[in-house]
C-alpha cells in the first residue's frame, strides 16, 4: 500500500528565481525505509519538509502539486493535524525539545492530541523499553549525550503512533557509537513496528545498508530506486560505493560486508603497503606537557601531553565528552587550563599561547570554532573580509584572496548567513588565515559537509600542512580523517590513548577503520590509495 | 490512616497553606507570632522539599528575608522618623534644606523606633519566606501544569520562555568566547553588537525551529469552536474579570462605598471567570500526562492554611493589641492563645502529607558536550 504519494510537485521559496524542487513524481510504500541523498542544498530538507506540510506552512514559499501521506493531503491540513499521522524529528533535538525531562518530553505530543492518560501512560513505558531508554526516564533533556538526546527526540514523535516517521540527519552530529545506538533503534523501529522512515543523511555509509530504498536529489529533481542502481550515479558516494564504481562491481556493493565479499581476487593482490617512513620530523611548534582542563567536579582533559610538528596534520578522535574541545581550547590559550605547560616556538622565542593578548595570540595559534558562525558579526562576506584584515593589520585583499583560494566566485555582497554550512567554514577559516598563524585547529569542522565539501576542506587543509602550517582537528568522521590526517591522536576520558601515524592507528581499532581499510586491508585507506596502488580503472 | 506511599503533594495545595501563612504573617508584628510562623514554614520545608534545584532556592529566599530586614534597618536610621524614650546611640542630624523638612537624616536612633523598624522588616521577610517555602516545595512548572485548559497555551509560552533562558546564557558565553579567537578582548559598544548579532541570530534560529517542532508535534491544535459559543466565552471572562475588579474595589474601600454591594459582586464575578474557563477550556482537547491527584492530604494542607490564616484575623478583632508589639511603653510580648494554636496548626502538613519521593538520578547520564559549554 502507498505510505506517501507526491505527484507533480514543485516548491519555491520567496525571493527565489529557481525552484528548489521541480515536478517531482515520487511514491513510497508502507514499512519502508527511505533514505534521501543528495549534495549540501540540493532540497533534501524541502522534501522532508513537504510530507507533513511544514513546507510551505512554516518555511513560506509555493508549493504546487499534490502531497498525499495515508489519504490525507498535506495542503488541506495543518502540520498540527498531522502530528497523528507524521513525527518529524529535525536536525538538532534540543533545539525542538519542549519539556525538560526524558518522561514529560514523551508525554508531550500525546497530550496535544488529547489522548487519555492511560493509554498515555502505558505508551510512555511502551516507547522508553523500545528506545532502550529507560533509565533515563527522570533524566534532564539537557544532560543526555547527543546519541541519548537523539532517541528521545524519536521516542517523543513515535507515543503519537505516527504511520511514518521522519528523520533529518539523525547521526551526523553524533559519535560512531551514538550512531549505532540510534540506527539500531531505527531499524528496529521499521521490523518491529512496520513504520515508514524517510531518513536524510548526509554520511550516506552509516545507514545506506538498511535501506530499501533511494531517493536521489539532484538539482531539485528526484530519482528513486533499488540503493544499488541509485547509488550507482549518485551525486554522493560513500567510499564503499566508490570502490564499487571503481572496481565496476554488479551489484554495485552497499555495505562493507557486500564489498568483502567481491573483493576476493582484489584483496589477494593487495601487497602490504609498506609502513610510510617517518617523516622528516620538522620542527615542534607546539608543545604541550601534562596539560589538564577542569570543569567544576569534571576532570574534561587529564595531563596530556602533546606536540604538533611543522607540515602535519593532526586529527584529534574520540567519542562526544572525551575531551577534545576542552584540549584544543587550551592548547589555543583562549580557553581555560588548569594545569600544566603549552610552548610556542623554541629556544629563546618559547612563548605560552595563554600569557599573549588575544590579538596576538591569533597571530601564532588560530582555531575555528565547532559552530564557525560565532565568530561572524557584520553583514557581508566583503565586509567580514575587510575587518579580518584590519584586525591583523594585513594588506588589504590578504582576507579576500585566501577566500578565492578555498571558495572560488563567492559574491562578497551575499550575507554570511545565506551561505551553505560549508561556504560559511570556508570563510572563518580564511578569516582565522590571515593572522597567519603557525597552527590552526579546527574543531568538529565536517558537521554538514557533503562528500565533495569534505575532500574540497582536506585539500585545503593539506595545502595549508604543506606551506608549512601546523593543523590540529578534532572530528569523529573517520573517513575524513583517513585522507587529510598523517597522525591521529585519539582521546579517552580526557587522556590520550594513541597517538601515531594515521595508517597504524586507525586500522588497528574496528571503531576507527574507514571503510576502504576493512574492506581491503593492507593498509589502504581511502580511494586515492586504491588508485595509487591498483591505477586509475581496473 | 495507613502509611502514605512517597508522592509528590499537588502544587496548588502547597501554595494554598503558603498564602494563608502570608496572611497571617502580615497581620502581626509580635516578634513570637512571626518567630513561630517562621519555625513552622522552616519545619514543613525541611521535612517535605525535594532536592530538586528549585527546592534549593529556600535559601536564597532566606537570604532574600535577611536584607530586607538590614535594609529596613539602614533605612530607619538614615531616614526614618526616630521617636521613644530609650536612646541607643546618637548620631549628628544632617540638616535638609527648607523643601525637605521633616525628613531626618542621621540623628539620635531610639530603641522603640528602631524596634518597630525592625518588626516591620521581620514581617515582610516572613511574609517572603512563607512564599518561598511554596516555591521550595512545589515545582513551579507542575503549578503550570495544573492551570486550567483555557490558559493551556499560556501557561506553555511560559515553560518555554523558561526554558530558554539558560540557552540564551549559554549562547552568550559561547559567542564572547569565540571573540577572543579573532583577537577581541575589549568591552564597550562594539563588544556589543558582535556578541549581540550572532546570540540574536542563533536565539531566533532555536525558535523557529522549536516552533517547527511544536508545530508538527500538534500544539495549539483545537476543536473548531463556533462563533456563538466564542461569543459567550469572550463575555462571561471579560464580565467576570470586571465584576472581580469592582467587587474588589467594594470590598477594600468600604468607607467610600454605599451598601454592601461588593462581596456579592466579587462572588459574582469569580463565578462568570471561572466559567468563561471552563467554556473556553472545552475548546482544548489536551490533556495531561500523570496529573496531579487532589486527595485528603491536599485539603488538609490548604485547610491548614486558611486555619491560620482565619484564627489571626479573629484574634485580631478579639484581642488586637496582643498582636502588635508594646512598645509605648516598651513591654514583654505575650502569646494570643488563638493565634498561636492557629499558626501550629499549619505545622500539620510535615506530619499529615505523604513523604517526598527521593528522587533517583538517572545513571549519570554523560553530561553532554560539557567542554563546549563551560569554559
Amino acid at each position: 500500500m502507498t505510505a506517501i504519494e507526491l505527484r507533480d510537485v514543485s516548491v519555491t521559496y520567496a525571493d527565489a528565481v529557481e525552484p528548489v524542487l521541480r515536478e517531482v513524481d515520487l511514491s513510497i510504500s508502507e514499512g519502508e525505509l527511505v533514505l534521501v541523498v543528495g549534495r549540501t542544498g540540493s532540497g533534501k530538507s524541502t522534501l522532508l519538509g513537504l510530507l507533513n506540510g511544514l513546507v510551505p506552512y512554516s518555511t513560506g514559499g509555493t508549493v504546487t502539486g499534490t502531497v498525499t501521506v495515508h489519504g490525507r493531503e498535506t495542503s488541506a491540513h495543518r502540520p498540527r493535524d498531522l502530528a497523528d499521522l507524521v513525527g518529524v524529528v529535525g536536525q538538532d533535538p534540543l533545539a525542538g525539545f519542549v519539556t525538560d525531562t526524558v518522561e514529560e518530553e514523551l508525554a508531550y505530543g500525546m497530550e496535544q492530541l488529547g489522548l487519555p492518560p492511560e493509554v498515555m501512560r502505558k505508551r510512555v513505558e511502551e516507547t522508553l523499553d523500545l528506545l532502550g531508554i529507560a533509565e533515563l526516564r527522570d533524566a534532564p533533556l539537557a544532560d543526555l549525550s547527543g546519541g541519548q538526546q537523539q532517541r528521545v527526540a524519536i521516542g517523543a514523535v513515535l507515543t503519537a503512533h505516527p504511520k511514518v516517521l521522519v528523520l533529518d540527519e539523525p547521526t551526523s552530529a553524533l559519535d560512531p557509537t551514538g550512531a549505532e545506538e540510534v540506527l539500531a533503534a531505527i531499524t528496529r523501529l521499521v521490523h518491529d513496528l512496520g513504520i515508514t522512515v524517510v531518513v536524510a543523511e548526509h554520511r550516506v555509509e552509516r545507514v545506506l545498508a538498511y535501506a530499501d530504498r533511494v531517493v536521489h536529489v539532484v538539482d531539485g529533481a528526484v530519482e528513486s530506486g533499488e540503493p544499488a542502481a541509485v547509488m550507482r550515479t549518485a551525486t554522493v558516494a560513500p567510499p564503499v560505493v566508490e570502490l564499487g564504481r571503481w572496481a565496476d562491481w554488479s551489484p554495485l556493493p552497499l555495505s562493507v560486508r557486500d564489498a568483502r565479499r567481491l573483493a576476493g581476487d582484489l584483496q589477494s593482490s593487495v601487497v602490504e603497503v609498506q609502513a610510510p617512513q617517518r617523516l622528516p620530523r620538522n620542527p615542534i611548534v607546539l608543545s604541550a606537557r601534562s596539560v589538564s582542563v577542569r570543569h567544576g567536579d569534571l576532570v574534561a582533559v587529564r595531563e596530556v601531553d602533546l606536540d604538533l610538528y611543522a607540515g602535519e596534520v593532526v586529527a584529534l578522535m574520540g567519542r562526544n565528552g572525551a575531551g577534545k574541545s576542552s584540549l584544543l581550547w587550551a592548547l589555543q590559550g583562549s580557553g581555560r587550563r588548569s594545569g600544566g605547560s603549552v610552548t610556542l616556538g623554541g629556544g629563546d622565542d618559547a612563548v605560552d599561547p595563554g600569557d599573549l593578548a588575544p590579538a596576538v595570540r591569533r597571530t601564532r595559534v588560530g582555531l575555528v570554532p565547532q559552530t564557525p558562525t560565532d565568530l561572524l558579526y557584520l553583514s557581508t562576506v566583503g565586509a567580514e573580509c575587510a575587518q579580518a584584515d584590519t584586525e591583523t593589520r594585513s594588506a588589504p585583499g590578504t582576507c579576500r584572496e585566501l577566500l578565492d583560494r578555498i571558495l572560488p566566485d563567492i559574491d562578497p555582497a551575499t550575507h554570511p548567513r545565506d551561505l551553505s554550512e560549508g561556504q560559511r567554514l570556508g570563510l572563518v577559516l580564511a578569516v582565522q588565515l590571515t593572522a597567519r598563524p603557525d597552527v590552526l585547529m579546527l574543531d568538529e569542522p565536517t558537521r554538514g559537509l557533503d562528500y565533495q565539501g569534505k575532500a574540497a576542506l582536506a585539500e585545503v587543509l593539506r595545502g595549508l600542512a604543506d606551506d608549512g602550517h601546523a593543523v590540529l582537528l578534532s572530528t569523529h568522521d573517520v573517513e575524513f580523517t583517513a585522507i587529510v590526517a598523517d597522525r591521529v591522536v585519539v582521546m579517552a576520558g580526557g587522556e590520550i590513548v594513541a597517538d601515531g601515524p594515521t595508517r597504524d592507528v586507525v586500522t588497528s581499532s574496528p571503531a576507527f577503520a574507514p571503510q576502504i581499510s576493512k574492506v581491503l586491508g593492507g593498509g589502504l585507506l581511502a580511494m586515492d590509495d586504491v588508485v595509487r596502488a591498483f591505477g586509475e580503472r581496473r | 490512616m495507613n502509611a502514605q506511599l512517597p508522592r509528590a503533594l499537588h502544587p496548588l495545595a502547597w501554595w494554598g497553606w503558603a498564602i494563608g501563612l502570608a496572611v497571617a504573617a502580615s497581620m502581626t508584628t509580635n516578634p513570637l507570632l512571626l518567630a513561630l510562623i517562621l519555625g513552622v514554614v522552616t519545619l514543613v520545608v525541611a521535612a517535605r522539599r525535594s532536592d530538586s534545584p528549585w527546592a534549593r532556592a529556600f535559601r536564597i529566599y532566606v537570604g532574600l528575608g535577611i536584607v530586607i530586614v538590614l535594609f529596613r534597618v539602614v533605612l530607619h536610621v538614615l531616614v526614618g522618623f526616630k521617636w521613644g524614650d530609650h536612646k541607643l546611640f546618637d548620631l549628628p542630624t544632617v540638616g535638609l534644606p527648607d523643601w525637605a523638612a521633616g525628613i531626618n537624616v542621621l540623628g539620635p536612633v531610639y530603641l522603640e523606633g528602631w524596634l518597630a523598624a525592625v518588626l516591620e522588616g521581620v514581617k515582610l521577610a516572613t511574609l517572603v519566606i512563607a512564599i518561598g517555602g511554596a516555591n521550595a516545595l512545589a515545582n513551579p512548572k507542575r503549578l503550570l501544569r495544573s492551570m486550567p485548559n483555557a490558559l493551556h497555551e499560556v501557561g506553555t509560552a511560559v515553560v518555554v520562555s523558561v526554558s530558554v533562558a539558560p540557552q540564551l546564557a549559554e549562547s552568550v558565553q559561547r559567542v564572547y568566547r569565540a571573540r577572543l579567537l579573532r583577537g577581541e578582548s575589549g568591552l564597550g559598544l562594539r563588544a556589543l553588537s558582535q556578541v549581540a548579532l550572532p546570540v540574536l541570530q542563533d536565539t531566533l534560529d532555536r525558535s523557529l525551529m522549536l516552533a517547527a517542532a511544536m508545530e508538527s508535534r500538534g500544539y495549539g491544535s483545537r476543536r473548531e469552536a463556533d462563533g456563538t459559543r466564542r461569543l459567550l466565552t469572550g463575555t462571561l471572562t471579560l464580565g467576570g474579570l470586571l465584576a472581580l475588579a469592582f467587587g474588589m474595589y467594594g470590598v477594600l474601600d468600604s468607607e467610600h462605598t454605599t451598601g454592601h454591594w461588593g462581596v456579592p459582586l466579587l462572588v459574582l464575578g469569580l463565578l462568570s471567570s471561572a466559567g468563561g474557563l471552563a467554556l473556553g477550556g472545552r475548546e482544548v482537547r489536551v490533556t495531561s500526562y500523570r496529573s496531579d491527584p487532589w486527595r485528603l492530604p491536599e485539603t488538609l494542607t490548604v485547610l491548614s492554611g486558611v486555619v491560620t490564616a482565619t484564627a489571626m484575623g479573629i484574634s485580631r478583632n478579639v484581642d488586637s493589641h496582643q498582636l502588635v508589639m508594646p512598645l509605648q511603653p516598651i513591654a514583654a510580648p505575650t502569646l494570643p492563645l488563638l493565634a498561636t494554636v492557629g499558626i501550629l496548626i499549619a505545622a500539620l502538613p510535615a506530619f499529615v502529607t505523604p513523604p517526598t519521593p527521593s528522587s533517583h538520578r538517572a545513571a549519570a547520564p554523560v553530561r553532554r558536550e560539557l567542554e563546549e559549554v563551560a569554559g
